[in-house]
């Protein structure tokens, strides 16, 4: 007979086994909402600007963007702190087995949300999924104005229109300095590198590094009691978590 | 006596203007009937072909080819409505489909004898809807010159379609569903085109030539297409089932409020039979309007046969729609409350009360009088106001749930953009294939009709006139 003990064990289990190995933790107290991240994601990761129309009508393209909420009617208003809000590389994400071509995958060495642009055929099914809504797709051919086409970054894909594309944790930042730690023989140092978004935030709200390390900087922030992980409750066992009135 | 007899008369006359299997005429008379229904055209009808072809031209290829140039964005799909019109077509015309399996094999199966005039009108609605449902579906991807990747072909990489999507179980259902369906309606064809084979010259003599396989009607011929009928008629009932099952999975599965409902499969199911009803009851008005000698073959006891099966749908309808609400109300979750308020009381709000009135209100304040139900133009309209509204559901389900979501600082509202000419074009489309094929194949299943009035007979039992039916198989 299985009794409850053994079904928390194997819930223990499981979320060990999809515990990351990249994680990120969001302080949103010392948010300023200054959109640095947001500037900088776009530049590393050659998001295309869609334009004032589109944006208006919820086609932006930032893989990570800052929610801004107010409590109470105008003039008594309250703002609540800013909300920064990126893929949340769920350790169980609800956007992987939805796709029918497997451009949505979980990368077993990294333990992150990856997108296989040339497999994305265009279903929007991960987007529609996805409880934080932060996938965005290529709803066009956006424009690259001279000399915008000078600064694309040679590391990672331009993407054409009719495919999706999310935050990677900056990937590419990940992968080179594996391949310099790899040649100098040694392991990745904590604070090494980091993703474009933490490194251009003036406040130093976004920790971003090794969760598999217990030493790390990040893991030692992700044991704070008054972290929050979001929509937790689905069993989407995601990677970021938040400080909020901490 | 002569009093008696002039009674008994009177009642078979009546029973003969009122029932076509007991009005028989002469094979060789209504073989011809149904020849000159597929020969003569009227300058209106080239007119119409003419106007639905610019539609298609326009609202089909041509804007199809704007989108796939310049990407989704001319569409209206937005962040968080990420499916929209598209899906929405989709699950109309796979809703549509659905109506041609249920009459020709469901009643069928079921020996209902009032089928037998109008099962191939109603198949043929399946194959060409689902047609239309397929052009929605491709128009919807956002690559749609990879969309072969959705196939499970041998290739280099080893690479094949994620069995764990839903949109993968809709794929193969719905492929399945065409394939099956389509032969479902080419085998019942065979003894019609070979009679239109016999009874032709020219252009018309080869291609019924083709069709018909070399059928003489030999005895061992009917035996092995009675035998292949009638294990389609039986095999291809769960396929209908699963196929709107499936397609309803799509939602279900997913994590989104409002969607993640166990109910959603029956729940489909019956909203399909309900526009496919609908549906069918137009085309045959339309056919029986616009078509030479139909009136004989679709009459109003057909209507009011088919009257009270959309009046039952329409009750299961209700029943199902209250049991999706009642369990996602009584479940509190925060969310799925905001979205069902949000249904009701959001600027779409209006869509959710005419929805009701045209699936609910409207036919059960109608359907109930046995001489409403037989009227062609009331049916109609009814059917009409039927297929509103189911399209409604289907827009409710999917934009407008899409609309909201866990994440408050994306709500935003989705409006069409080319989706429209594009919805039209499948429309005119569906039109164009039909009229087509009514003057290419019998749209009258004439051996059906004439083997039904073959069984049916009217005895005298003492002063009473009585219908018997004789089993034939």
């Amino acid at each position: 007979m299985v009794t409850l003990a053994d079904l928390k064990i194997s819930e223990v289990k499981l979320s060990e086994e999809h515990v990351g190995k990249w994680g990120m933790v969001i302080d949103q107290d010392i948010c300023t909402g200054c959109q640095a991240c947001v500037a900088a994601c776009a530049m590393e990761n050659n998001i295309p600007f869609v334009g004032e129309e589109d944006s208006g009508y919820g086609r932006s393209m930032h893989w990570i963007r800052i929610e801004r909420f107010w409590e109470g009617e105008y003039p008594e208003v309250k703002m609540t702190p800013n909300q920064p809000m990126l893929c949340q590389q769920c350790g169980s994400a609800p956007c992987e087995p939805v796709c029918p071509a497997f451009a949505t995958v979980h990368s077993q060495a990294e333990k992150l949300n990856l997108q296989v642009y040339n497999r994305c055929i265009g279903t929007r099914y991960c987007a529609n999924n996805c409880p934080y809504q932060v996938r965005s797709f290529n709803w066009r051919d956006y424009e690259r104005p001279e000399p915008l086409p000078n600064q694309l970054n040679p590391d990672v894909t331009v993407r054409r229109r009719g495919i999706m594309e999310k935050c990677t944790f900056c990937i590419q930042r990940i992968l080179n300095a594996q391949d310099k730690a790899k040649a100098e023989g040694r392991e990745i140092m904590d604070g090494e590198f980091t993703t474009a978004c933490a490194q251009a935030c003036p406040a130093n709200a976004i920790t971003f590094g090794r969760m598999d390390d217990p030493e790390s900087l990040v893991s030692q922030l992700a044991k704070r009691s008054h972290g929050v992980k979001h929509l937790e409750e689905l069993g989407t066992l995601p990677n970021v978590t938040y400080f909020k009135g901490g | 006596m002569a009093e008696h007899n002039k009674h008994t008369d009177h009642a078979e006359a009546h029973f003969r203007e009122k029932h076509l299997m007991l009005d028989p005429l002469p094979r060789g008379q209504m073989n011809e009937m149904v020849m000159e229904s597929m020969h003569t055209t009227s300058w209106k009808f080239w007119v119409v072909f003419a106007g639905l072809s610019v539609v298609v031209a326009y609202g089909l290829f041509y804007s199809w080819g704007v989108m796939i140039a310049e990407g989704l964005g001319v569409a209206g799909v937005n962040r968080p409505s990420y499916w929209g019109i598209f899906l929405v077509n989709t699950v109309f015309w796979i809703g549509i489909s659905h109506a041609g399996t249920f009459i020709s094999a469901i009643l069928r199966v079921f020996k209902a004898e009032f089928r037998r005039p109008f099962t191939r009108a109603a198949e043929l609605m399946t194959t060409f809807g689902l047609i239309q449902a397929g052009f929605s579906i491709l128009m919807h991807m956002g690559r749609v010159w990879l969309s072969y990747w959705l196939m499970p072909y041998p290739n280099q990489r080893m690479l094949w379609p994620n069995l764990h999507s839903p949109l993968t179980w809709d794929l193969l259902a719905i492929t399945t569903y065409l394939l099956s369906s389509t032969m479902y309606l080419f085998l019942p064809l065979i003894p019609d085109v070979a009679m239109a084979r016999d009874r032709s010259s020219g252009w018309r003599k080869t291609f019924y030539k083709i069709l018909a396989l070399g059928f003489r009607g030999t005895e061992g011929e009917w035996t092995h297409l009675r035998n292949a009928m009638n294990i389609f008629a039986f095999a291809i009932i769960p396929v209908m089932f699963s196929v709107h099952t499936i397609v309803s999975w799509d939602f279900a599965a997913a994590t989104r409020p409002g969607w993640n409902s166990t109910i959603f499969g029956p729940y489909f199911v019956v909203g399909a039979l309900h526009s496919g009803m609908g549906a069918v009851v137009m085309v045959l008005v339309v056919v029986r309007g616009t078509m030479k000698n139909m009136k004989y073959f679709i009459r109003p006891e057909h209507f009011e046969a088919i009257g009270r099966l959309m009046l039952i749908i329409s009750m299961t309808w209700a029943y199902f729609f209250f049991n999706d609400y009642m369990v996602q109300w009584y479940g509190g979750d925060k969310w799925t409350k905001q979205l069902l308020h949000f249904h009701e009381a959001g600027p779409m709000g209006w869509m959710w009360f005419v929805m009701l009135i045209f699936n609910v209100a409207i036919p059960w304040a109608v359907l109930w009088n046995a001489r409403w139900r037989a009227t062609p133009w009331i049916v109609f309209s009814v059917g009409l106001l039927i297929n509103v509204g189911m399209w409604f559901e289907r827009y409710i389900i999917i934009p407008v749930s899409l609309s909201i979501n866990r994440m408050p600082f994306t709500w935003r509202l989705y409006q069409p953009g080319i989706e429209i000419p594009l919805g039209i074009g499948t429309l005119a489309f569906f039109i164009l294939l039909y009229m087509t094929a009514s003057k290419l194949i019998p749209l009258i299943p004439v051996w059906e009709v004439q083997e039904g009035q073959m069984a049916h007979e009217l005895k005298k039992f003492g002063r009473e006139t009585v219908v018997t039916v004789s089993e034939l198989e």
